[in-house]
Parts: structure tokens; sequence; C-alpha cells
């Protein structure tokens, strides 16, 4: 990835997502086909019943959904069918389950494109796939009432069946199918209450688990296509620059390679296998235009860093409530942490066709409209000549909210005429990642007499994460995203300052689980713990205390003392509390820990959340678990360090992630006090690294002011 | 050329010989259930079985397993006739992503073929294996589940 090419992202990404987010028609927009493309998995002969770009009613009684959402293991080929099935009131066996391809009757409710992001899956799709579901019932019924005469509201469902009690006949769906789809669409179906969903919360099994136990799931790097050819892009290393000259002469040599292409982010070696591709790559010489990054490292940025959190230049106020000078006793603290990677098992990828008639695109993308509008501009194809093909993603983490990976096999395919694969070695994928950025905080706060927290001032230095998603800023160029965890914190100090500064530090920006918070998070809550025993409080009640106007908060905290046993710790562990919330959720951990040498051991960690309705419940678990551990894993290890520029880490042994010797048996509970499924799959990063930096503090009364431990707790 | 019996099936392959297997395996005989992850046997995702060993396949040299018995996670199990860590994922519910199951359960049997019930801290002294999703304790359990193994340690 090169600077020009960085740049021409976030500006496309801008003027695309800015004119999507304000309903105004972009210009390739404007191409864009409202309604899906027929299915091609449909199976069956006679005439299917289409009610709706969301599910397709067979007459062999099967019933497609089409997932508009990317499943990187979070669940939504399960979850989003079990809402439409629950509703249209069918045997979940009889779901089939597609991808969606790019298209906008598939965007976002609230983001206004194709993305999956920000653990809103669930919670937007809610009502619009609910609604689907019983508008498809609703036209059966009615169908089944014309057939037989008499009026619809006599007549109930079952099972994937019309049933008239009255005078004893059913019709199945699939024989409904003709007569349904010249129904009028209801405008506002009747939707099932809470009691009566019979799949929703009901069902707690994967529809993907078979595939994904016996290697038949199909992931980006899997697809293969007639006469693909697949490539590896030797990327300048540092941020920023650009390639000047090369020499393929070398490369040229090595068996299976077929041509050496110069694209915009690098240099592309072709080959008729992967491991030809890479050892093309080795082969290659490159000298670069570096620019001014060349001369950044990781102790110069901090510096950078840790000066503007003091001095406070450039912040944008974010929120100022009540008196900025209040008198008690004050306490004060600067945190740092470091850039880290989200290392996705499966490495970047995706394979690409670009011909005459348009271009096709195969790959695991958390953003279909953005992948579908670069690849248009760069083949030179209007937008409905981009199909979008999305694989199972080998993880996402926000990660495959960037375009790169799609954007350079679009540009090799073009290249070189032929379908290709693009594949990222894991050296390319540590180096060249849009990573959580490196922060500074500074936080301070006053306690009056009685130990009460009555006033916070904290400033945030972090790069904008929304910026390097494309997304506009504000015109003050506060970034929400950045700020998450600390504008919008929900603890009910009277007296609050926040300040956000962006350094631009030149490390490209991204969007890791639960982003913003899983930084900022760390800090309130490692700064609460200090503070509550400055007070000689109880964490918990501290906590409680300013969180009165929130029971669901108050709940999960309750929940979570109660299930590890809150100050009985397991002989030889301490406990460690912390909370967190992300999209509507409110959640609590309690990790039990004590020390290895000088690094913590998560013996157990207690978890709970309110998710207001768990669609699945094994989901919500699977996800909380996961995020508990991948939190840990940046906690105690995982860290991005820059020298001359470029990336320090290679690969899995000096970018350290958890194993399962390190990981912690995760007991998990879950609430669901809200009239609608809230977010899941991020927040559970949130709380697990403050608890066990509380809990080390309760050992050894030592305090994380950076992460991963490692450097927090030096040997 | 090489000749390589992968799942039971012959395959000459016109490969340099210090062609690794997975690519072998992935771009050239064409099964794609074994996952390229790291490319320096950190990670095992992409783990297959060599006789009756667990080898992680990124490393290994065609040239070296020419003529040995081949096994990928193709052909663990059967649909009807599953291996038993296979049937265990499914009811313990192990995958997320699933993009490093494949190894996960190959580096696994293959452990299994050594140490018939390992304890929790077997697998964490014998399993290196990376999941970012983070699905290490239902790992714990499936394995617990189908061996009659488990928590003692």
């Amino acid at each position: 990835m090169t600077t020009l090419n960085r740049a021409d992202f976030v500006r496309l990404g801008s003027m695309f997502s800015g004119s999507l987010v304000l309903g105004v028609g972009a210009s390739g927009c404007a191409n864009q086909s409202r309604t899906a493309p027929p299915s091609s998995a449909a199976p069956g002969t006679r005439a299917a019943f289409r009610p709706n770009a969301w599910l397709i009613v067979h007459p062999n009684e099967k019933v497609t959904v089409f997932v508009a959402k990317s499943e990187m293991g979070q669940g939504v080929a399960t979850g989003m069918p079990t809402i439409v099935a629950d509703e249209l009131d069918i045997p979940f066996e009889n779901v089939l389950v597609e991808f969606a391809p790019a298209a906008a009757a598939y965007n976002d409710p609230d983001f206004h494109i194709q993305i999956t992001g920000g653990s809103t899956s669930m919670l937007s799709s809610w009502m619009p796939l609910r609604t689907a579901g019983a508008s498809a019932r609703a036209m059966l019924v009615a169908a089944a009432a014309k057939q037989w005469g008499v009026d619809a509201s006599t007549l109930t469902t079952n099972a994937g069946s019309v049933i008239d009690n009255k005078n004893n006949r059913t019709a199945t769906y699939g024989s409904l199918t003709g007569a349904a789809a010249s129904m009028p669409v209801p405008a506002k179906p009747k939707l099932k209450s809470r009691e009566q969903f019979t799949l929703i919360g009901k069902v707690d099994k994967r529809i993907d688990t078979p595939l994904k136990v016996n290697g038949t799931a199909k992931y980006g790097i899997d697809v293969r296509v007639p006469g693909m050819k697949f490539a590896s892009i030797l990327y300048p290393p540092v941020f920023g620059a650009k390639v000047r000259s090369f020499d393929a002469s070398k490369a040229k040599q090595v068996k299976g390679v077929i041509a050496v292409v110069q694209v915009p982010s690098g240099v592309a070696v072709v080959a008729t296998n992967s491991w030809a591709a890479f050892q093309g790559k080795a082969a290659l010489t490159a000298t670069y235009d570096d620019g001014a990054f060349a001369n950044a490292s990781s102790e110069s940025l901090k510096a950078q860093f840790l000066k503007l959190a003091s001095s406070g230049t450039g912040a944008i106020a974010a929120v100022e409530r009540g008196s900025k000078s209040v008198q008690g006793t004050r306490f004060e603290a600067v945190y740092f942490g470091q850039p880290v990677a989200h290392a996705t098992m499966e490495p970047m990828n995706a394979t690409a066709s670009v011909t005459s008639d348009g271009v096709e695109i195969w790959a695991p993308t958390q953003v279909q409209t953005s992948a579908q509008a670069y690849a248009a501009k760069i083949a030179g194809v209007p937008l409905s000549r981009v199909k979008i093909h999305t694989t199972y993603l080998g993880g996402g983490f926000g990660r495959r909210l960037y375009v790169d990976f799609t954007n350079d096999a679009v540009a090799v395919s073009k290249a070189i005429k032929a379908p290709v694969q693009v594949i990222w070695t894991r050296e390319d994928d540590i180096q060249h990642d849009w990573y959580k950025p490196m922060a500074a905080n500074a936080v301070s706060a006053v306690l009056d007499g009685h130990g009460n927290l009555v006033a916070m001032r904290h400033t945030v230095v972090m790069d904008s994460i929304l910026k390097g998603l494309g997304f506009p800023l504000p015109a003050s160029g506060m970034d929400p995203v950045s700020m998450d965890s600390v504008m919008n914190s929900p603890y009910e100090i009277p007296n609050y300052q926040a300040y956000y500064i962006n350094p631009n530090s030149g490390i490209p920006p991204g969007s890791l689980r639960a982003p913003g918070a899983n930084w900022n998070g760390f800090v309130m809550e490692t700064f609460l713990d200090e503070l509550a025993h400055a007070a000689t409080k109880d964490p918990l009640a501290f906590r409680l205390a300013l969180l009165k106007k929130n029971p669901r908060a108050t709940n999960v905290l309750q929940r979570v003392a109660k299930n590890a046993s809150w100050g009985s710790p397991a002989p030889g562990t301490k406990h460690g509390l912390a909370f967190g919330f992300w999209a509507n959720t409110p959640v609590a951990t309690v990790a039990e820990v004590s020390m290895n040498g000088t690094t913590p051991r998560v013996h157990r960690a207690f978890v709970v959340a309110d998710v207001g309705i768990a669609v699945n419940p094994t989901i919500v678990r699977q996800q909380l678990e996961g995020a508990t551990n991948y939190g840990l894993s940046m906690a105690l290890a995982s860290k991005i360090t820059i020298e001359n520029g470029a990336v320090q880490q290679h690969n899995f042994y000096d970018f350290l992630v958890l194993r399962i010797d390190q990981a912690p048996e995760i007991h998990v509970d879950v609430l669901e006090n809200a009239p609608s499924p809230t977010g899941i799959g991020e927040l559970g990063v949130i709380p697990i690294a403050p608890a066990v930096a509380n809990a080390v503090f309760a050992i050894n009364g030592k305090r994380a002011r950076t992460q991963p431990f490692s450097d927090a707790y030096p040997a | 050329m090489v000749s390589l019996t992968i799942n039971g099936e012959q395959h000459d392959l016109d490969v340099p010989d210090e062609m690794p297997l997975l690519w072998a395996i992935r771009d050239v005989v064409g099964l794609t259930g074994t996952k390229f992850g790291c490319g320096v046997a950190q990670c095992g995702c992409c783990t297959v079985h060599v006789g009756d060993g667990a080898v992680r396949s990124c490393i290994t040299p065609v040239s070296s397993v020419a003529g040995k018995s081949i096994t990928t996670i193709e052909a663990l199990g059967t649909s009807e006739q599953p291996h038993p860590l296979q049937q265990a994922w499914v009811d313990e519910e192990v995958p997320q992503c699933g993009y490093c199951q494949s190894g996960q359960l190959m580096a696994i049997s293959g452990l299994l073929k050594k140490n018939p019930h390992p304890t929790d801290a077997d697998l964490a002294k014998s399993i290196t294996n990376i999941c970012r999703c983070g699905t290490y304790g239902r790992i714990r359990k499936a394995v617990a589940r189908a061996t009659g193994g488990g928590q003692q340690s």
C-alpha cells in the first residue's frame, strides 16, 4: 500500500460513503440495482415465491434466506435466517442460506452501505428481517384464503403450512408459491410477540458448524475459478512509500512465475501457484521513494503522543459538563498504548476477474459496497457490471472493512487480463494492516471528602479511526469512534470533560474489534479502580454509585459479582473487575488472576452481558468467550512497533497472540433485558484487560499504564 | 515429478522438490480444506497427517513425503462416520470463523494416536495451534467429550 493509494482510498471512501450516508445518489450508486439478482441456488423448477429481497420460498418447501452480512465467525449466517424463519413460521431445517450479492437492497439501514461492523447486524436487521418473514407469511396465508374462499383471518400457520382449523385442511407453503406471488404485499404485516417465537432464542446450533469441521466451508483463499492465477505483491515496507524502480529478472526465473507487473500498491508477481508467487516476490529487488514517515519510530511517535496528551495542543472538546475547577483530592495519570494488528487467521486475499464484460470479485470482505465501488473505478466499468461474491471470512475483527486487498486483485487481473487470486503472506498481513491505533491518554479526577468521584477530565490522543475507514469527519474534526468509552461514558460523573486530539501519526489507523473502546475502556476502568482504592471503597460499589440511572449496567455488574463470588477469589488468586459498553450492550468481567513471574495468569474469567434478546444463545456465548480471549491476547503480549517508518514484527513468532496454554476458563452469563437484540461481537474485548490489570494491582500493588502487559510489568 | 499419496489416492505432480506440501495439496491437487496461516510452522492451520503423525505442511517439502501416506481434513472422517473429534466439535459448537479448525482437528487427532486421553495440561503442552476467534475453551471441552479426558491436570 502506498500513500497515494491510501489517500485515493480515503478520498474515494469519503465520497462514496458520504453520498450514501446522505441518501443522495452518488454517481456510481445510480446504477446500483435496487433488488437482488435471481438466486443461483434456487432449487426446484416450478415457480418460486420471492416476496422481497430477503427470501425465496421454493415449491419443495425449502426457503432460501439471503444473508446480507458477512459471516466471519460471529454467527450472522445462522442468526439472520433464524429471525426470518421464525416470522415466516417454518421449521429451521427448511432454511437454505445464501450470501447476498452487493445490492442497494442489502444496505445497512444505519450505515446506508452494505457493511458488517460495529456489532450492529442483529440490532439493525431485526425489524427488516422480521418484517420480511411476516410479510411473506401473510401473502402465503392470503393465497390459501383465496384458494379456499375463506377469510384470511380464520387461518393460522404452523411449521411451513397454512392451516384452516374450521374446515380441517392444510396447504404447505411450497404448494402456494405460485398463488402467493400475486397477492398484495402487506404494508404492515403483523409480527409475533416475544412469547410467540418458536426459533428465536431456541435455535442454539450453528448452520455452518458441519462445514467447518470437515474442510468444506469455502473461504476467500479457497476460491478456484477456471484459468485463474495466483499473485503476491511486494509492498513498500515504509508507510506512505512508493515503488521507484524494481528488477524482476530473478523473480521471472522462479519456476511457475508467469509475469511481474506494477500495480498502484506495489509490484505483483503472478504465478501458477501461491508458493511460486511468494518465491518470486522474495526474488524481486526494488527501490522506493520513502517519504517523511521513513524517519518515524515507535520512540519518536510515543514522545509526540505524550507531548500532545500533556500539552493538549489541538484538543477538540467532546464533552464539557459541569465545572472545570472542582475542589478535592486530585489524581492524575498518563497512559500509552501500542498499535496492534488484527491478524485474522485467514490472511488477506481476494480473487478477481476483469473482462470486457465487467468485474467479478470473490472475497472475504466486510464492505461489499465499497469493494464494488472501487472495483468499478479501477476497472473503468459501471457499478452495475461489478459482481461481488462474499465467501466465508476466516476472521474479520474489522480488518476486512478495508478494500486494499480487493483493489489489488482487481488491479492485477486488469493488468494480466486473467482471473487472479491475490494472496498475502502473514508478513504482508502483519506489516500492512490498518492497526488498532497507538494512543496516549491523560486523565485526571477529583474525589470529594467522602471519597465520591466528582470530577474527571480525559484527553485522548489517537489517530482517527473513522478517517481510516473513509467516513467523513464532522467539521470539528471530532472522531466519536476514537473517543468511544470516553465521550459516551455511561458513568454519572457530575463534572466531566473529554477532549480529542488527532495526531495524524502516519500509521494506518484501523478499526479493530471494539475500536476506540478497546483502549479507552482500559484507561477508564483501571483509573476507576485506582480511584476506588484511593477512596477506600469496593470497586464494585464505587462503580454502582456512578451507574444509578442505568439498571441494565447495574444488573450486569451485580450478576458478575455474584457469579464470580466477588471478594472471595479462589486460593492463590485475586479478583479484578471491569465494565464495558458497546452497541447498546453493557458487559462486566471479573478476572481471577495469579502471577507467573511477571506475567499475569488468568485462571477464570466471569463475563455477564445484557444482550436484549439472545437470538442464538450459543452464538452469544461464543462471541463473549472469543472476545474475552481476543482482548486478553492483546493485553498479554501483542504489539506493533515501528522503526525507520516500517513495522518491525513479521509473523506469529514476533507478533505474539494467545494460544491454548494461556486461555482461561470462561464463564458466561447472558441477561435479556431489552426489547430487541443488542450488539454481541465486540464488547467482550473491552473489560478483560482492565479486569486483569486490576487483579494484578490486588496481587502486587503495580498499576499498568500501558499494554501489552509485557511492557507494563517488565521483568 | 513427485508422487504423493493423499487420502489414499496417488498424485504424480510436476512440482519442485522443495515446494511445501501445503501448496501441493491446495494449489496443485486442489484440496482446499487444509489452510495457510503463517508459512513458518507457527499457527498450525496447515496441519496434516503423514503416516500417523501430525505435521505442519507449510514447511514440509514434498520430496520428504513422497510415497508416504498423507491424510488431510477431507479424509479425517466421513459424513456417515465422522471422526469422534469432528462429532464432538459439532456437539460443543467449537468453530466460529472456522478457518483454523481443520488444523486444530488434525493436530489433536494426531495427538490422540499417541495419547488417547489427553488432559487439559497435555493440550496446553502439546497443542500450539492458534485460534484468533478464541475457541480454546470449547476445544478443551470437545476433546474431553470425545476422549473421556478433561479437567484433571
